[in-house]
């Protein structure tokens, strides 16, 4: 787990730093943009005060030594702490994600337990087609157009996180109703894309487990139908979905950019999309960093769950020779 | 007892039964042998059985068909876009879609079309157009038209179908510059078929060699190769794309940009690969023929490739079959964010990026209509990929 962070750290910051330029550059360019006279004297003074100016390898200790102690750094763009520039966005983040989830769950469950059952069937053709659109559509595109049918019938802008008037208001009943109102289309949009993909792992692995002996020897004994498709087929094929849950929890944090951006959603993807292009470099590097950490943790919780779901599996693997 | 009654045997106490010797010609596989219905099945190669089953997943055998026409389209998308794709039609600037007619006041006259009255509207700032009826344009078939140079190579001006000029033919309307968006969708298909097919090229070399390594050597490489996977899955995929193709400099011709794309694209995909082709090997390897081919003296390399990989090679096509889509779908979102292809390259992700504001939603909204064939393809390859998967094991 650590030697796996330690590689990754080293990736996200090479990487991060490839880009030619630096953020100094970026900011300078801004200011002449706007018609603000700058002289090399006070980049030269930003690049010391932001430690851009020393070599690379020492940057990169400085980063990761203080990641390690939980201090994110710096974010130029915003002139704050990372810690602080993120947190802000992470509850609505977080709450997006988690009814993203539940709706793509709640679709594809009983869509892929119909689909492996009636394999080749209509229903099948027709659902799993339906899935795939969802997964096909750009997902900015979606986000655009519902969004314009949403103003022209219903008159909702669903744009942002509430509408203008609750802005730093106290939290209250019609502020909340706000929230929610906003967050259904955000939430149908990342919802559609992932729940093909669920929905034809379901299939996928219910088939495999229904063309298992055990099965026909439980139909052969007159165990009833639905009771011989859900107490072993379906528990076996949830192995994948354990499997998978690892990598939900960096997707809730980090998800969907793009739908964001589109519907300026105050989540965390935009701000890290925006960090990667002005080379904000503190806050796309330890956000990466943070994304990475939960994903490894992530990995390591569903070997885990695996472990104590299907005792078959040995984490050591392979077989020595 | 009425088992003896009934049973064929000779009861007891009897006589004895006399000498018989059958004078028929003795059959050593009398019992092996098969009707001809059974001798098709068992005796069909492994490809023909992977296609008998292939063929019962109805919608993959048209999904396939559907792409292939596609793909051949992409060798001859000059002939077949009725315009140039970069033609400026200047005079028709948002045209919207128009729609060939075949009678005019009652007369059979052919498939043509009407002539365009452009009017600007002072109130809303808009071109609105309205139809001529006075004006028709009859169209040709295999016709010469605008001068294209195919695949940039050899120059010629046959089209399938084509109007003359001035001719408001724009079954798709036209954008922002008055260019045929049926042509831009045609030649953008040559874009982006083929980077997803570069891009799976790549992630198949790089994911069946370090996988292949990574299982049939274990040990230290097994743990390197899995480190790389793990680094690569735990950052997740849009930042690397974003920064990855924003060290491409500016100054890159648009043609290297797209080799860089799909460079790019096929990099960051290897590793779900990989690990299908390592736990593959890592089960495959303790089998008897590789015992026996290792003790003959086959090199590991030959091993993995002649021996291991194509058992089960079907089920990596399958796998790629349904990465490709993600791969189109990666340049439209790169495109999404200007960081993809550039013009004068004419990909859907580049033509959607143009789609990318309520005002195209709500004031153009043919201009959203490269994402039907976005969303075409991308459901073809799944529906295929899904079905050549269940053929992949056609023992099953």
């Amino acid at each position: 787990m650590v030697p796996t962070l330690l590689l990754a750290s080293i990736v996200i910051f090479t990487i991060i730093q490839l880009p030619p330029g630096d953020y100094v550059e970026t900011y300078i360019g801004e200011l002449i943009q706007n018609g603000e006279s700058v002289d090399l004297e006070r980049a030269q003074y930003l690049r010391e005060e932001y430690g851009l100016d020393k070599p690379m390898i020492q940057r990169y200790l400085l980063w990761i030594g203080n990641f390690v102690t939980g201090d994110f750094g710096y974010s130029f763009e915003h002139q704050k702490p990372v810690s602080e520039v993120v947190g802000n966005s992470l509850f609505f983040t977080i709450l997006l994600s988690f009814f993203t989830i539940i709706l793509t769950w709640v679709i594809a469950f009983p869509i892929g337990i119909y689909s492996a059952t009636h394999q080749y069937s209509w229903g099948d053709y027709g659902l799993t087609f339906v899935g795939l659109l969802g997964m096909a559509t750009p997902n900015f595109l979606l986000a655009l157009i519902l969004l314009y049918v949403a103003k022209v019938n219903f008159g909702t802008s669903i744009g942002g996180l509430m509408d203008k008037e609750f802005i730093g208001e106290p939290m209250s009943w019609p502020k909340l109703l706000s929230i929610g109102e906003h967050l259904i289309i955000p939430t149908i949009v990342i919802g559609t894309s992932g729940t093909a993909a669920m929905i034809r792992r379901i299939r996928a692995n219910l088939l495999d487990e229904l063309q298992k002996q055990y099965v026909v020897t439980a139909r052969a004994k007159g165990v009833p139908p639905f009771k011989a498709l859900i107490k072993y087929p379906l528990r076996m094929s949830l192995n994948f979905f354990v499997a998978d849950i690892g990598s939900l929890l960096p997707a809730i944090i980090s998800g969907a950019e793009i739908v964001s951006i589109v519907l300026s959603l105050p989540t965390t993807g935009p701000l890290l999309i925006s960090a990667l292009q002005s080379q904000d470099m503190y806050l796309a590097g330890s956000f990466l960093m943070f994304v990475a950490t939960l994903t490894v943790i992530g990995v390591l919780i569903s070997d885990i769950a695996l472990g104590f779901l299907d005792p078959r599996i040995r984490l050591s693997g392979g077989v020595d020779r | 007892m009425t088992i003896q009654s009934n049973s064929s045997l000779p009861a007891e106490n009897t006589a004895e039964l006399p000498h018989y010797v059958s004078d028929a010609e003795f059959d050593l596989r009398s019992v092996e042998k098969l009707t001809a219905e059974q001798e098709k099945i068992y005796f069909a190669s492994q490809l023909t059985l992977m296609w008998w089953k292939f063929r019962q997943h109805r919608v993959a055998v048209w999904s396939g068909i559907f792409l292939l026409i596609l793909y051949f389209s992409i060798l001859v998308s000059e002939f077949i876009s009725p315009w140039n794709y970069q033609t400026r039609h200047t005079k028709h600037i948002y045209v919207p879609p128009m729609g060939v007619h075949l009678f005019h006041e009652g007369e059979f006259i052919g498939p043509f079309v009407y002539g365009l009255k452009r009017k600007l509207n002072l109130e809303t700032m808009q071109r609105e157009y309205r139809v001529d009826a006075k004006k028709t344009y009859k169209l040709s078939f295999f016709c010469s038209g605008e001068k294209y140079n195919w695949m940039g190579l050899i120059a010629g001006d046959n089209h399938l179908v084509c109007a003359p000029k001035d001719a408001p033919f724009y079954l798709l309307g036209t954008d922002r510059l008055g260019r045929d968006m049926l042509s831009r969708i045609i030649q953008g298909a040559r874009i982006s078929l083929t980077i997803g097919l570069i891009g799976i090229a790549i992630s198949f070399t790089l994911g069946i060699i370090l996988g292949g390594m990574a299982g049939y050597f274990g040990g230290w490489v097994d743990m390197i190769v899995q480190r790389m996977i793990e680094v690569l899955q735990s950052i997740p995929t849009l930042p690397l794309w974003l920064t990855l193709s924003a060290i491409m400099p500016v100054s890159w011709s648009p043609i290297l940009v797209y080799f860089g794309i799909t460079v790019i694209l096929g990099l960051l995909d290897w590793t779900g690969l990989a690990r299908a082709v390592r736990s593959k090997l890592l089960s495959l390897r303790e089998e008897d023929y590789v015992l026996a081919a290792r003790l003959i003296g086959a090199k590991p390399a030959r091993i993995i490739g002649r021996h291991l990989v194509p058992g089960f090679m079907s089920h990596l096509i399958a796998s790629a079959t349904i990465t490709i889509p993600t791969m189109i779908l990666g340049e439209t979102a790169l495109s999404f964010l200007g960081l993809g292809l550039r013009e004068p390259i004419t990909s859907w992700g580049v033509l959607l990026n143009e789609a990318q504001s309520i005002n195209v939603v709500a004031i153009f909204p043919w201009l959203m209509l490269p994402v039907v064939p976005v969303i075409l393809v991308i459901i073809a390859f799944n529906f295929l990929g899904d079905g050549l998967r269940d053929a992949a094991d056609p023992y099953k």
